[in-house]
């Protein structure tokens, strides 16, 4: 085995099988072993009976899923049995059972009672005969020949091209699959509402709105805009906070307000390069609750710290620092949406926010505001 | 027409000519059908067909029933779904949820759970079949590239086979999605936040999937297309593919005596065969059933429908999506802004550059080892990971990437529970994912190297025996004894590795110059310090030496302190 070649010289013929010639050489296969069921009639006998035996269980399983199936409740009993439903439970053990049982018979059955005689089998190469290639070549060759495609190239051109041109309906026919992303990226419904109707911050889920009063030091609130509850009061048809809409919209202007000490606010600057000083309320921030690396709704304040981290990939936001991005993967800080108090002392927004909430695209910047 | 003999009586005049009976109705219908399909030349190949037998060619078998089952079980599944994000009430019999808004989508996920009768068996044991289908391939294809399966004439079914387990994530992400439940909602708007990072035609391509502004109402119905017709049909030509091309090849085996590279040896398809792998449908089928029937997965009633306002703690994919996860979780937060355009590198680095490269990789390892060994044989005997260390220990690497990543996936889980802090397992994380495939790498290649030199060392001096023998010097030593001959074959049949072109010779040619040098050189790196099977010389001298060792040590036992048994006197 010492002799070895370079490859690019001495190669072999592709396709050839490799010849193993090891320093032993090969004892060829080992003589057949008789096995008990094959020399003990009563071990043959007792084997056929286990896998019978093993069938007949099965078959009993598969009675007892159809009485389980027949008598057993779903529905409100999913508690029972730990956790499980006595239905789901007992349809899956004794549907599992059943299935088992079958394999494991058959399995046996092979293993004990079938054959067991290793049997050789010659491989051949996978590559065809040089008699088969030649065959297909001519045949190839002629077929191509009487096609002339290779003579008149006018009408293969065309062929190809009107083909290829058939590529552009099933691209277009997509078109219709969503509209324009358009400006709808860059703006949410929060705004300063009416005249007479600043827009109100409210409390998810109860959407009730939110004295600066109501918030201690290290309170934070999962809010929203009262728009999405009463569109009339700032002017909004109701259809457009519906349905879809309303999770479209809830999507972006998921808001958190957060109270910390005046004192800790770290003066931000605004996106037109203003001063962030009067966006606040006696210390209470605003800021969009979605992260700005992939979206997801941030969620976890670390009370001391006026940190805000996302639950899926950790990114963590300083809240008395403009939402700056203090660990994780986020880009971005978080956007910050200005507000102030109305007449009734409600926390209202100033305006919407002054970037595009959520995670990046490409266009972000691009659009002038 | 010609006349069929075979029907006609011999026995003229004293029997019926006409058949008669269960045998020979049997007879009848294969006649009928091979005459119109011509069944007995393709089935008197194929019945007796051998395949050999060794655990490992188990692991792809668990992967194509597992797949089976997500047919059977799926198809029930789509009977009652109800892929669609119309809001309603929810009226049925889970308690906790009655009167709560959702998508009908999550309200008939729930029916299925609870107020059809297997409904929740059939969606866990969709859900359990799933994982098992992507662990099973991922396991297949360890075994397969390990034992080098995937060389020549199989590169292209391995090429299949990493087709095979895109397809099966996609289809994992996207049936995990169609419940609409809070935590797999999650999960699509994370995939939204990835599109919309795509270069240039990101937020399009958002608004395009989701018919509009994330969530929409089309996205639910249009994974469920792709889910339960587009990706399953893909699938399913893929896997035909996939077995096609293993009955063609035949399969590998490993080497023994009487198993070449010429031969295959093992159990016929009919009856050994057949049974063994239709029984093992049978038991996977019962485990998948079982699991479904006992362990509870994806409880989509206990954290409700999706709102795009609320996330839970410890929100995490799938577990074969973890590993892109956990690259999402520590990538350093770097995002370019440049004349207008973002550029979101710690977005489109570990989601959309990644996994696509991970799956390239897999794809040309057969072919850059080729090219790099230079090896055009076809080759049907399988190698043990250790007689090629820098193939094993190029996937030791890759799965050290791979499961630190996946770790870095549950880097808060793993902060709660082991009281570390996550920022320091997310800068740990870093680090490691770049230096411990290299560590690990290099740990799996000289651990395989000397386990070579123990073979060697088994084949020249014989296996240890247990008996250790003291000398009337006082020294110790151990008896070995000389490994029997079918053992000692196994060992050496296997190739020896090439010696790469020299330099001079490759400059004296010529020829390519450029190219056969890195080839060289490369192969020179992946082969170095391997053992090669000693020659026959060797093992006769050493067989000489050791027999006289033997009859020493005998000698020994016979006269000093250590013999057993009865004394003689």
């Amino acid at each position: 085995m010492s002799d070895t070649s370079t490859p690019d010289q001495q190669a072999p013929e592709p396709g050839t099988a490799l010849e193993t010639a090891g320093p032993i050489p090969d004892p060829g296969l080992p003589a057949h072993t008789w096995r008990p069921t094959d020399v003990d009639p009563a071990k043959e006998r007792r084997a056929e009976r286990q896998v019978a035996a093993l069938f007949g269980l099965s078959a009993l399983c598969t009675v007892a899923f159809l009485v389980a199936y027949f008598t057993l409740d779903v529905g409100d009993d999913w508690h029972v049995v730990g956790g499980f439903g006595a239905s789901s439970m007992a349809l899956g053990v004794t549907l599992g059972l059943a299935l088992m049982l079958i394999g494991i018979g058959v399995i046996h059955w092979a293993r004990k009672l079938m054959g067991d005689h290793e049997i050789v089998e010659m491989r051949h190469s996978a590559r065809s005969s040089d008699e088969d290639r030649e065959g297909t070549l001519q045949a190839l060759d002629d077929g191509l020949e009487e096609s002339g495609i290779g003579r008149r190239p006018l009408i293969r051109n065309s062929l190809l091209g009107a083909v290829g041109l058939l590529g552009l309906p099933a691209v277009v026919l997509l078109r219709d699959l969503g509209p324009l992303p358009g400006k709808k990226l860059y703006h949410t419904i929060w705004g300063d509402g009416t005249a007479d109707a600043p827009m109100r911050i409210v409390r998810d889920g109860i959407w009730t709105p939110i004295l600066a009063s109501d918030l201690e030091i290290g309170d934070l609130v999962n809010c929203q805009p009262d728009a999405l509850m009463n569109p009339q009061r700032y002017g909004i048809d109701p259809s457009e906070v519906e349905g879809v809409n309303l999770q479209v919209h809830k999507s972006k202007a998921s808001l958190v307000l957060l109270r910390m000490d005046p004192g800790d606010i770290i003066p931000g600057k605004a996106a037109d390069g203003g001063s962030r000083d009067n966006w606040t309320v006696d210390g209470i921030v605003a800021y969009s609750k979605i992260c700005t690396h992939v979206g997801c709704p941030i969620s976890l304040n670390e009370r001391t710290t006026h940190h805000l981290l996302c639950p899926c990939h950790q990114s963590t936001f300083d809240l008395a620092d403009s939402g700056k991005v203090v660990f994780g993967p986020a880009g971005r800080p978080l956007p910050q949406l200005p507000i102030k108090v109305d007449e009734q002392g409600y926390l209202v927004a100033r305006s919407d926010f002054d970037e595009p909430v959520g995670p990046s695209f490409w266009e972000r910047d691009y659009y002038e505001r | 027409m010609s006349v069929d003999v075979s029907k006609v009586a011999k026995t003229n005049g004293t029997e019926p000519a006409t058949t008669s009976g269960a045998p020979k109705a049997a007879g009848a219908i294969a006649n009928w059908a091979d005459e119109r399909l011509g069944l007995g030349t393709a089935m008197k190949k194929n019945l007796r067909k051998v395949f050999p037998d060794h655990w490992s060619f188990m692991l792809g078998e668990i992967a194509l029933w597992s797949f089976v089952v997500l047919l059977l079980t799926g198809v029930f599944l789509t009977l009652w779904f109800d892929p669609s994000m119309t809001e309603v009430q929810y009226n049925g019999s889970y308690d906790p949820l009655r009167g709560v808004h959702m998508s009908s989508a999550m309200a008939s996920t729930l029916d299925i759970s609870f107020d059809v009768r297997g409904g929740l068996l059939m969606r866990q044991m969709h859900h359990w079949a799933a994982m098992i289908f992507i662990a099973s391939m991922m396991i297949h294809m360890l075994r397969v590239y390990l034992t080098g399966a995937f060389r020549k004439p199989r590169e292209l079914n391995w090429v299949i086979g990493t087709l095979l387990l895109l397809l099966g994530t996609i289809e994992g992400f996207t049936g995990y999605s169609l419940p609409d439940d809070l935590l797999s909602g999650t999960g699509v708007r994370a995939a939204d936040g990835f599109m919309k990072a795509s270069p240039v035609v990101g937020s399009y391509m958002s608004f395009f999937l989701f018919g509009g502004e994330f969530p929409g109402d089309s996205i639910i119905p249009r994974f469920y297309a792709m889910h339960i017709l587009l990706i399953p049909g893909i699938l399913l030509a893929l896997v035909a593919a996939h077995m096609l091309l293993l009955v063609y090849h035949k399969h590998t085996q490993w080497p023994g005596p009487g198993r070449t590279e010429e031969n295959v040896v093992g159990y016929p398809m009919l009856p050994v065969y057949m049974a063994k792998a239709g029984g093992f449908f049978f038991i996977v089928f019962g485990t998948i059933a079982l699991m479904g029937g006992l362990f509870s997965i994806n409880p989509v009633w206990k954290l409700g429908p999706y709102d795009p306002s609320k996330v839970t703690a410890g929100s995490q994919p799938d577990w074969y999506m973890g590993w892109p996860d956990g690259l999402l979780r520590i990538i350093p937060p770097w995002e370019t802004h440049i004349w207008g355009i973002t550029v979101s590198w710690n977005i489109m680095l570990p989601i959309l550059v990644a996994p696509p490269l991970m799956l390239m990789v897999l794809m040309v390892l057969p072919f850059l080892e080729a090219w790099i060994t230079g090896d055009k044989r076809e080759h049907h005997l399988l190698q043990r990971p250790r007689n090629a260390p820098t193939r094993t220990g190029i996937m030791a690497g890759l799965m050290t990437f791979y499961g630190l990543a996946w770790a870095a996936g549950g880097n808060d889980i793993i902060a709660i529970k082991m009281h570390l802090s996550i920022n320091q397992i997310t800068y740990f994380m870093r680090g490691a994912v770049i230096i411990g495939p290299i560590i690990a790498f290099f740990i799996a290649r000289r651990w395989c190297i000397s386990l070579q030199r123990h073979d060697e060392g088994k084949l020249l001096h014989g296996y240890e025996s247990g008996v250790l023998v003291r000398s009337p010097d006082g020294g110790y030593a151990e008896k070995h004894l000389p490994l029997p001959e079918a053992d000692a074959y196994r060992l050496t049949a296997r190739d020896a590795d090439p010696t790469p072109e020299s330099v001079d010779e490759i400059e004296e040619s010529g020829h390519q110059v450029g190219r056969r040098r890195i080839r060289a050189r490369l192969q020179a790196l992946f082969f170095a310090d391997n053992v090669q099977n000693p020659t026959a010389e060797e093992i006769e001298e050493a067989s000489h030496h050791a027999e006289h060792e033997l009859h020493e040590l005998e000698s020994q036992i016979a006269a000093g302190p250590n013999r057993h048994g009865p004394t003689e006197d």
